[in-house]
């Protein structure tokens, strides 16, 4: 016999403005199975879950419903208050009279006859429901970080200090990411290399990291706490047993001409290579769409055209017959660090973004972007650090910084500000200002962005003592006029047209996402945004969470993010990775399906609809050994609770718990019944 | 938008035009590539802001709207898509209904005497354009050196070609309510 | 009736829309556009009763006006059985196509205007313009190239490719060609033999409508883009639009500095004709005021000139080939002397 308990919540003014939440006790008081009704304020505070233990102990309740918001929110809370008063947590079910019913009505007398119906329809339910325990998987406390900039780097270090084994995959040769290419970091004028080698090195080195350079993330399966991860290690042609990274393969390649990747394009490498001297591992790749043998190769030429790098190596670490190798690991935990990439302004677009044909598609000498930039102020750069225009290796004495280049314009696709590049412009100006003292520094910009510790101070900075000139207005024209580039803009605090015959022209461009993100989100089912970014649980309270249970993201890979937050994101990152490892198992809600083997007939459709290879096939045996038959099992720690099985079942032997068919058709039956 | 805020000049722009004049945050960018701001004191993002701040007397009244070329550059690189050239199109017809629209005499013939030849004859006779600019702008030595050379290069034709409808020209500009 | 399609992927008759200036101070245009048509078997008929679009003056003062205006014709077009109007014009075409989007996209207007007008429409029909069709028919355009017997006066000449404002903006209206950077007049001229040079103020304004209301903003302008082309080496400017072409001609004297030689001002489609061996006459070209006969002449004497030291060359080379094979054929019974081997 049941006897369950009804308590409906005002939830202040949320619910009680629509619903008389009295009547709604007062219809339910009679309800048959119904021992206990009544109302209150705010159900989840303290006295509101104090109340359903006390009503549990005095009136012996078999099941309780609780007639407030969504599931969502408080489901947890109550059958947390429900087993601590000794009775099982899934006798507990929340009849949602909020988002299902105030909140989308006016009419007092309807919204409340709603409520009450929904109230009797989750009483109905109750009555069905089963003592379920929670399930119980073990967590593999090994984590996987994807992406070895500065935020894959620092969640590693994390987790691995925390005494956890860390798996770091980078798709380029050397981790590092973006900042190894920066010359100087905002707001300290740090040397970025600096600061960041010591990190890449430790990472290298730590015991419990594992790294794998030139990889990327093949496949994924699995769970939180379980998850079967297949990483690609592309072929090197080298053996990074045997390398001992001296260098002679490279100065032996013939092939040096190839515009350089980590040089932003502005100087050149060699076909096997190194990415820069500080590279982590110091480990050359070898770029066989460049080589001059593997071209020969697929010319299909007999003869191999040339081998220099291997007869320079001392050691015999190259290897052209080298494949793809495919690693197998388990890990409990992934954490996403992939970085950004730079909004490029060419004709070229991805579908939704536009090329700047007004800035000339990218094509006019001279016009560089930050990272550009950032190669030629760095002392290791193709310049050796000097400041000199790519197209005659001159000094400019007039460079024009454009704020804003694709950020800010939806028009060209990008509504968005990418947050950093205030602080980069700032930081280029004085950079040049330091270099060129007799050179002139204007940037053009809409409004400054410098919300950090010590930012604003930092871009006040650029203009009162670096001599930088700011001019509020943006940039309609720029195109090459002779041996200068013409920038017309406006200055919208004087109220002119601005012309400057530049020397070089440095465009702040959007911050985007990596190439290929949407591939990987898809890998780990996980969501990205209209842009690329991947998709944070909630804005405001798990910016580090996704919406897949186990899988979280640090840095610009979510949105556009300078180093300090990065930084900040990634040990968030690995203190959740730490906090779900801090357990031997993980509890899960028995919300699965579950096959009554006495009826299944073994069709396996359950199997051929399971998206999540949840379900397998069981052989029956009879007391002799020989199998008779099979059926279908559920296995409890993957399946998701998404019931199409229950959908497709023809003998109807599997049921999704907490959603029993004799529950929803007790739910139906009651909307039916009380009309 | 509220009818209340119809009332305001941003409702009048928004009800003409479907542009929303507060999505101008004033970047200048249309200023920077117009080839008449050098000739207004109002550039176009100015006319943007005069109407969000529903300074419809001094938006009207202006000369600056009337040297707009039309060329639609504004409009190409604009990164919010408000469409200046479109909403100094309409400030320009609110101007004229409101009968305070301050055009610089010359221009003010040309208009006037190019839809007048329209409405007329059905296409513009050249010709009788120019004679009808010389009257209304009082500029009467107006291009008289180059007569010649179009005379004798066959460009000026002396008998304007009338369309044979030209009730349904008469009609449109009624219709629209265009006396020039 | 003007030419019949030709089986190569020409079009079917277009309907014609002159404007106003082809028929007055454009003559040369409607000239040229007619004769290349003919050249090329592209059909086109006057639409007949055609009217102003009102070019700028139109939508300047009355915006529900400068649709109208344009869309009549537009109905014109559609009644006599077309469903492709070709308006050279640049402003006509810009207001016709302009037309076009607003009636499609704006509240009420589509229901109004057939009021307006007096009669049934249909938004049908497709507006194009002459550099479009060019564009599309490059291919035709250079066979005809080739096939010309006289020698191509414009291969290897340096055109600066002229847009102007409302060939290409707004993108919306327009849209067969990139705003900022356009190639298809660049892509026409590469296709009669000539080099469209790489210039800084293809789209930018040439004053337009203030032609004769306020013509020191014409030459200042017009200034900027004649500086222009000539600094990157162009011989002549090639244009679209009877405004253009009326600021940068009519009105260069008034911009030029003194002592330098004036630059021609050439309509796109006068170049096609040239490349296709049509004589200058036929195209209009004498009635520009900056005279176009020096230039042409002297085109026409350089590619006569290069066309004879062609010939000579080939004939020198056949000549030497006949003697060889003369002197083998002498000298196969005796044995081989040396530099004999050649």
């Amino acid at each position: 016999m049941s006897r369950i308990g009804v308590f409906v919540c005002q939830c202040g003014e949320n619910i009680a403005r629509t619903v008389d939440v009295e009547a709604v006790a007062e219809a339910l008081r009679d309800h048959p199975g119904v021992a206990f009704a009544t109302g209150y304020k705010y159900m989840c505070s303290d006295p509101g879950q104090a109340l359903v233990r006390e009503a549990i102990a005095e009136h012996g309740l078999t099941g309780v419903v609780i007639a407030a918001c969504s599931p969502h929110m408080h489901e947890k809370t109550f059958r947390r208050a429900v087993d601590k008063a000794g009775l099982n947590k899934f006798m507990c079910e929340m009849a949602n009279i909020r988002e299902h019913c105030s909140w989308i009505h006016e009419d007092r007398a309807d919204a409340t006859a709603k409520a009450i119906d929904i109230t009797r329809t989750i009483v109905e339910k109750v009555k069905h429901n089963q003592p379920l325990e929670s399930i119980r998987i073990p967590v593999t406390k090994r984590a996987l970080v994807i992406g070895g900039g500065i935020a894959g780097i620092q969640a590693a270090l994390d987790i691995a200090d925390g005494g956890h084994q860390v798996i770091l995959v980078e798709k380029d040769a050397s981790i590092g990411g973006h900042m190894s290419q920066l010359s100087e970091t905002f707001p300290t004028l740090d040397c970025s290399q600096c600061i960041l080698t010591p990190r890449m090195v430790e990472a290298y080195q730590h015991p419990n990291i594992t790294l794998h350079t030139w990889s990327e993330v093949e496949k994924v399966k699995g769970y939180i706490g379980n998850f079967e991860v297949t990483i690609r290690k592309k072929a090197r042609s080298v053996n990074e047993d045997l390398c001992n990274g001296c260098g002679d393969c490279q100065a032996a390649c013939p092939v040096r001409k190839i515009p350089s990747e980590f040089e932003a394009g502005l100087g050149k490498r060699t076909a096997i290579s190194v990415p820069f001297p500080q590279a982590v591992p110091n480990i050359p790749v070898l770029d066989r769409q460049n080589c001059t043998l593997f071209k020969g190769r697929r010319k299909g030429l007999a003869k191999e055209v040339c081998g220099k790098c291997k007869e320079a190596c001392l050691k015999g670490a190259i290897d052209y017959d080298a494949e793809d190798a495919f690693i197998e690991e388990e890990v409990g935990a992934i954490v996403v660090a992939t970085g950004f990439k730079l909004y490029d302004i060419g004709r070229e677009q991805p579908e939704g973004l536009k090329g700047y044909g007004e800035y000339g598609y990218g094509e006019v000498p001279d016009v560089i972007d930050g990272l550009q930039f950032e190669r030629l102020a760095s002392a290791s750069g193709p310049t050796a650090g000097a400041i000199l225009r790519p197209s005659d290796s001159t000094e400019p004495k007039t460079v024009v910084f454009v704020h804003c280049v694709g950020s800010r314009d939806p028009e060209k696709g990008i509504a968005y500000c990418s947050k950093i590049c205030c602080m980069y412009n700032a930081k280029h100006a004085m950079l040049y200002k330091h270099k060129v003292h007799d050179g002139r520094a204007v940037a053009f910009y809409m409004d400054i962005r410098a919300a950090g510790k010590g930012y604003d101070e930092f871009s006040r900075r650029a203009i009162e003592e670096d001599g930088a000139e700011y001019i509020r207005g943006r940039v309609s024209r720029i195109f090459r006029d002779g041996d200068k580039v013409k920038v017309w803009g406006y200055d919208t605090l004087n109220g002119e047209q601005v012309v400057i015959d530049a020397d070089m022209v440095v465009l702040a461009t959007a911050i985007r996402p990596q190439d290929g993100i949407r591939d990987l989100a898809q890998k780990l089912s996980i969501s990205t945004d209209e842009h690329g970014f991947i998709n944070e649980a909630h804005p405001k309270l798990r910016p580090v969470e996704t919406n897949t249970a186990g899988v979280f993201v640090a840095g610009a890979c979510q949105a556009p993010r300078d180093i300090p937050e990065s930084v900040a994101m990634a040990s968030a990152s690995a203190a959740k990775v730490m906090s779900l490892f801090s357990a031997d198992e993980l509890e899960r809600e028995p919300a699965v399906a579950l096959v009554n083997e006495s009826t299944c007939i073994g069709c396996m459709r359950c199997a051929d609809v399971c998206a999540y290879g949840a379900i397998e096939q069981r052989d029956i045996c009879a007391i002799d050994g020989h199998v008779c038959g099979h059926v279908a099992y559920v296995n409890p720690g993957v399946c998701q609770g998404c019931g199409t099985c229950q959908a497709v079942c023809l003998s109807k032997s599997v049921e999704l718990q907490t959603f029993t068919d004799e529950q929803i058709y007790s739910e139906i039956n009651a909307l039916c019944a009380w009309e | 938008m509220t009818s209340e805020s119809r009332r305001t000049l941003a409702g009048e722009i928004f009800a003409a035009t479907g542009v929303n004049a507060a999505t101008c945050y004033q970047c200048g960018k249309c200023s920077a590539g117009c080839p008449m701001a050098s000739e207004s004191a109002l550039r176009p993002h100015a006319v943007m802001r005069l109407v969000m701040q529903d300074r419809r007397e001094q938006a009207l009244t202006d000369e600056s709207i009337w040297l707009c070329l039309t060329c639609e550059t504004c409009s190409a690189r604009c990164p919010n898509d408000c469409d200046p050239a479109r909403v100094i199109d309409a400030v320009r017809e609110l101007s004229i209904e409101a009968g305070s629209a301050d055009m610089p005499r010359t221009i003010s013939a040309f208009h006037k005497a190019f839809l007048e030849q329209i409405r007329s004859n059905g296409r513009l006779h050249e010709f009788g354009m120019v004679m009808d600019y010389k009257l209304r702008s009082g500029e009467l030595m107006k291009d008289v050196t180059s007569a010649p050379g179009m005379l004798t290069r066959g460009k000026l034709s002396f008998r304007a070609e009338r369309i044979e409808a030209l009730d349904e020209i008469r009609r449109i500009f009624e219709k629209c309510g265009v006396t020039p | 009736m003007r030419g019949d399609a030709v089986s190569d992927g020409a079009l079917a008759d277009i309907a014609y829309y002159p404007g106003c200036s082809l028929h007055g101070t454009s003559r040369e245009f409607d000239e040229s556009l007619r004769a290349v048509a003919a050249e090329l078997g592209i059909g086109i008929t006057e639409i007949s009763d055609w009217s102003c679009c009102g070019a700028s003056s139109g939508h300047t003062t009355d915006h529900l006006l400068g649709v109208a205006l344009p869309a009549r014709n537009l109905a014109l077009a559609e009644e006599q059985g077309y469903d492709t109007v070709l308006a050279p014009c640049a402003a006509c075409y810009n207001r016709l196509s302009a037309a076009r989007l607003a009636i499609a996209t704006e509240d009420g207007l589509a229901e109004r205007i057939p009021d307006v007008i007096g009669r049934r429409f249909g938004n049908t029909v497709q507006v194009r313009n002459a550099v479009e069709l060019l564009r599309d028919a490059a291919a035709s355009v250079e066979e005809k190239v080739a096939a010309t017997l006289t020698p191509n006066p414009l291969e290897g000449v340096k055109l600066a490719a002229y847009y102007g404002c409302l060939l290409v903006r707004p993108a919306e209206v327009c849209g067969y060609d990139d705003p900022e950077q356009p190639t298809s007049m660049d892509e026409v001229i590469s296709a009669c033999g000539a080099d469209a040079v790489d210039w800084n103020m293809k789209v930018e304004c040439c004053g337009g409508a203030f032609s004769v209301s306020r013509t020191s903003s014409v030459v200042r302008l017009g200034r900027a883009i004649i500086d222009d082309a000539r600094a990157h080496g162009a011989e002549a400017i090639v244009v679209a639009c009877p405004l253009c072409h009326s600021n940068l001609d009519l009105r260069q004297k008034a911009m030029a500095l003194r002592g330098e030689d004036p630059l021609p001002i050439l309509f796109v489609t006068q170049v096609v004709g040239l490349a296709v061996g049509l004589t200058p006459e036929s195209l209009g070209l004498e009635r520009h005021f900056v005279d176009t006969e020096p230039l042409i002449a002297r085109l026409i004497e350089q590619a006569a000139a290069r066309d004879a030291e062609e010939r000579r060359v080939k004939q020198e080379a056949a000549a030497k080939a006949a003697e060889r094979a003369a002197r083998q054929k002498a000298g196969a019974g005796a044995a081989p002397k040396d530099g004999d081997a050649q």
